[in-house]
């Protein structure tokens, strides 16, 4: 294999994508546990590895608009953030995907407050879900690396035109090293090249105006409904980048990443580092006869509901882990997953469980026992689990807590 | 050799008659005459103000020039990101924010500190109709001391926030006022912005005939008015130097100004006696800078 | 890349009366009176509009001009008058 080996955390591995892709403007705001990958860029553009804008905003808000004002003039972009930072990006993250500005950012993925708190949690992006950015949920360092050199393409692809996160857990993935394949730049050149705008930029030999007012009766709907297009193309645009990844790296991604579910009866559904873990309780339950698989559902948004459907309409069982919440509702991936199966004839059980929030620890143990907990579970109840909440709560006879 | 009308003339302006603008807009008027000065290799960005709906509806648009609208509190930002671009590209474009009050002093606010902090290389325009009227005459930052606004009907009370002099502040390389109601110190004043790097930002006041209450033929002879009263004094501060560049021969009472205004109708003597005390304070306060090397 | 006609993109060109012909927002028409007019060009710098048309003599175009009357106000020779439009 090429490229050359390092001991890195997903923030660095973050960094060097960045520098990989050739990202021309880098506005940048502080927010743990983000921070290293920007203060990385720094130390690659200060060492002359990296020849990039660097823009030190004052705000998220600002980061963002910055890389919409930089994506419209016709470069690649790249930003970072996590929790607050990207609540407070959402106005302009809907103006990013409005505008079809395929701008790329890394999100740590981190609790929102109240009460502070810096670790693992999906809520942040979670809650980005409908703004028209695709969401990339990544387990390992190589990975963060990898999906960002794959999502700038998928992005930049004159069918799709959105831009994307990968997302990625916070000090379980951004401040654990892991050894890393870096590739060499002439091969990421070749995979990616220089981004050109192929629909429009702000160019005064020909004026555009981007986003002036529109009346109900002109296409603002058929605006929305371009996106739509844009990301129902993303799932095969999605395929083909993979393969010609897997071609030049050696490495391959799916949107939907599968471990042991052929002849799986039941069957583990999360994301992120969640699904790491959840490989390790496989392994074991296998090895006490029970056949467990899992699916990691990488690619949020567009949702990969094909591949999604035809992998978990064989099992008898579903356990669905969401380490974010939809108040009023429930675990969102679980809602997602449900959806998908609605049109089968004959589904499997459905077991929601919400678990880890605020970076709380979940080993292969717990999802062991949520695993359990659903085989045992009648099913058909819309209910989510509150996995893992404190003895004095579980001891007092509160239905959904377990 | 400053530029005459035969000049402009020749010049291509990026304001294409037909917009959605009111009659006797400010905004309108200042635009076309200032898109001349910055010419054709210009880029504006415009966030949420009465220029998102004068550019008119789409599939159209009455500027000709390449133009990004963004999210209310974004504007310099955007444009930060956009010159950050170019400079990778090696294009040499000229990138100009066209905000409103509103988008300037209360909610851009931040974005326009951070951009003037950074020393960003672009030109800021805040074209100051004293309040949010696109939205329908509501109460801003910039909104003077006394004016009805549908937000402040009995008169607003507290004083007009300072921009030009917040930016001032940040010791940004320029910083202007200017008024439609002394067009060639307001072209001088961007030629001048166009001469020099960094973060330029000029301070247009923009009469707007519906908010303030005034007919439409009146918003060059009003806007001339303003500055003749001391009430919105011209000025640059180029490098913390401060030269006041339009200085009335004689001053005009406040009142001159304030009653030819619905939004000033109801103010009693007293408080048009306290304003106009605010204004020659101002003014003065103005005359002593001038005299120093440097105001920062 | 060819561009797929599902590509709708939020942006619009530039174009004269991009709000329709809004001559027909007037209610009083500036009239010149070219014998007054000593081509100054004050009415030409200070129209909101860009509706005061820059030929040897300074001519209105009617299709878009609002009728705000500034043209009228700054005129120095008093040579530009607000006549009301009539049907």
């Amino acid at each position: 294999m090429k490229g050359t080996w390092e001991l890195i955390n997903a923030n660095e591995a973050a960094a060097h994508a960045a520098r990989l892709a050739r990202v021309k403007v880098i506005p940048i705001y502080p927010i743990t546990p983000q921070t290293m990958i920007v203060e990385v860029i720094e130390e690659f553009i200060v060492k002359g590895m990296m020849n990039a804008e660097y823009m030190r905003v004052e705000s998220e808000h600002s980061a963002m608009a910055a890389a919409i004002g930089a994506s419209s003039a016709g470069v690649r972009t790249f930003t970072a953030t996590a929790s607050q930072g990207l609540l407070y990006m959402h106005e302009v993250l809907h103006w990013a995907a409005g505008s079809r500005l395929p701008i790329g950012m890394a999100v740590v993925n981190r609790a929102v407050g109240p009460p502070w708190n810096i670790h693992a949690d999906h809520q942040d992006a979670i809650s980005q879900r409908d703004t028209g950015w695709m969401e990339f949920f990544v387990s390992s360092s190589q990975e963060a690396l990898d999906s960002i050199l794959i999502m700038y393409k998928v992005a930049e692809n004159s069918k799709v035109l959105l831009p994307f996160m990968v997302c990625m857990d916070a000090f379980i993935l951004s401040h654990t090293h892991m050894p890393v394949n870096i590739p060499d730049q002439e091969d990421v050149d070749s995979f990616l090249p220089e981004y050109r705008p192929p629909h429009w930029s702000l160019d005064p030999d020909n004026p555009v105006d981007m986003g002036n007012l529109t009346m109900p009766e002109e296409e603002y709907m058929e605006m929305r409904w371009s996106i739509e297009r844009g990301m129902k193309n993303a799932r095969e645009v999605f395929r083909e980048t993979s393969d010609e990844f897997y071609r030049i790296f050696g490495r391959r991604y799916g949107m939907v990443h599968s471990y042991k579910v052929e002849d799986a009866e039941h069957i583990i559904v999360t994301s992120g580092t969640l699904a790491s873990e959840a490989e390790v309780a496989v392994d074991n339950m296998r090895r006490n006869g029970r056949k467990v698989g899992l699916l990691k559902i990488s690619l949020f948004r567009p949702f990969p509901q094909e591949e999604t459907r035809t992998i978990l309409s064989k099992a008898r069982t579903l356990t669905v882990i969401d380490r974010s919440y939809s108040f009023g509702y429930g675990g969102p991936l679980a809602m997602e997953i449900r959806s998908v199966l609605y049109d089968l004839d004959e589904r499997p059980k459905l077991v929601s469980y919400v678990a880890g929030l605020g970076g709380r620890d979940v080993t292969y143990k717990d999802i062991e026992k949520m695993v359990l907990h659903s085989e045992k579970e009648k099913g058909k109840r819309m209910v989510t689990y509150w996995y893992g909440l404190k003895e004095r709560i579980r001891s007092s006879g509160f239905e959904e807590v377990i | 050799m400053p530029l005459t009308v035969k000049d402009l003339m020749k010049m291509e302006g990026a304001y294409l008659p037909g917009s959605a603008a009111c009659p006797g807009c400010g905004l309108s008027l200042s635009f076309r005459i200032a898109s001349r000065v910055l010419g054709k290799n210009t880029v504006y960005v415009v966030p949420a103000c009465c220029f998102s709906v004068v550019q008119s509806p789409m599939p159209l648009t009455s500027i000709k020039a390449p133009l990004l609208n963004i999210a209310f509190a974004a504007a310099a930002a955007a444009a930060s990101g956009i010159k950050r671009a170019y400079e990778t590209l090696n294009k040499d474009i000229n990138v100009v924010v066209w905000a409103g009050d509103g988008g300037t002093a209360d909610i851009g606010l931040q974005a326009l500190s951070g951009a003037a902090e950074r020393n960003e290389n672009i030109i800021y325009v805040c074209y100051d109709n004293e309040a949010y009227m696109n939205t329908g005459i509501q109460r801003s930052g910039a909104t003077p001391r006394g004016a009805w606004t549908r937000t402040t009907l009995k008169g607003k009370e507290e004083p007009k926030k300072n921009v030009p002099m917040i930016v001032a502040a940040h010791k940004a390389p320029y910083v202007a006022t200017a008024s439609v109601g002394y067009p060639f110190d307001l072209i001088r004043k961007f030629e001048k912005a166009l001469s020099i790097k960094g973060f330029r930002y000029i301070h247009l006041l923009s009469p707007c005939p519906p908010g303030w209450g005034i007919d439409s033929s009146t918003t060059v002879e009003i806007a001339k008015l303003a500055t003749d009263t001391y009430f919105f004094p011209l000025y640059e501060v180029e490098n913390g130097k401060l030269r006041i560049t339009v200085k009335p021969p004689k001053r005009r009472p406040l009142k001159d100004y304030l009653s030819v205004q619905g939004r000033f109708r109801h103010l009693s003597d007293e408080e048009i006696e306290r304003m106009e005390k605010e204004a020659i304070n101002w003014w003065n306060h103005l005359l002593e800078m001038e005299k120093m090397e440097s105001i920062l | 890349m060819g561009l797929s006609e599902e590509l709708v993109l939020p942006i619009s060109r530039p174009s004269k009366g991009a709000s329709g012909r809004t001559g027909v927002w007037r209610v009083f028409k500036p009239v010149i009176d070219l014998q007054k007019c000593v081509k100054c060009w004050q009415c030409w710098l200070l129209c909101p509009e860009e509706t005061i048309l820059a030929d040897d003599v300074p001519k209105v175009d009617y299709d878009y001009c609002k009728g705000c009357g500034v043209c009228a106000k700054v005129c120095p020779t008093k040579a530009i008058t607000m006549v009301e439009e009539r049907e």
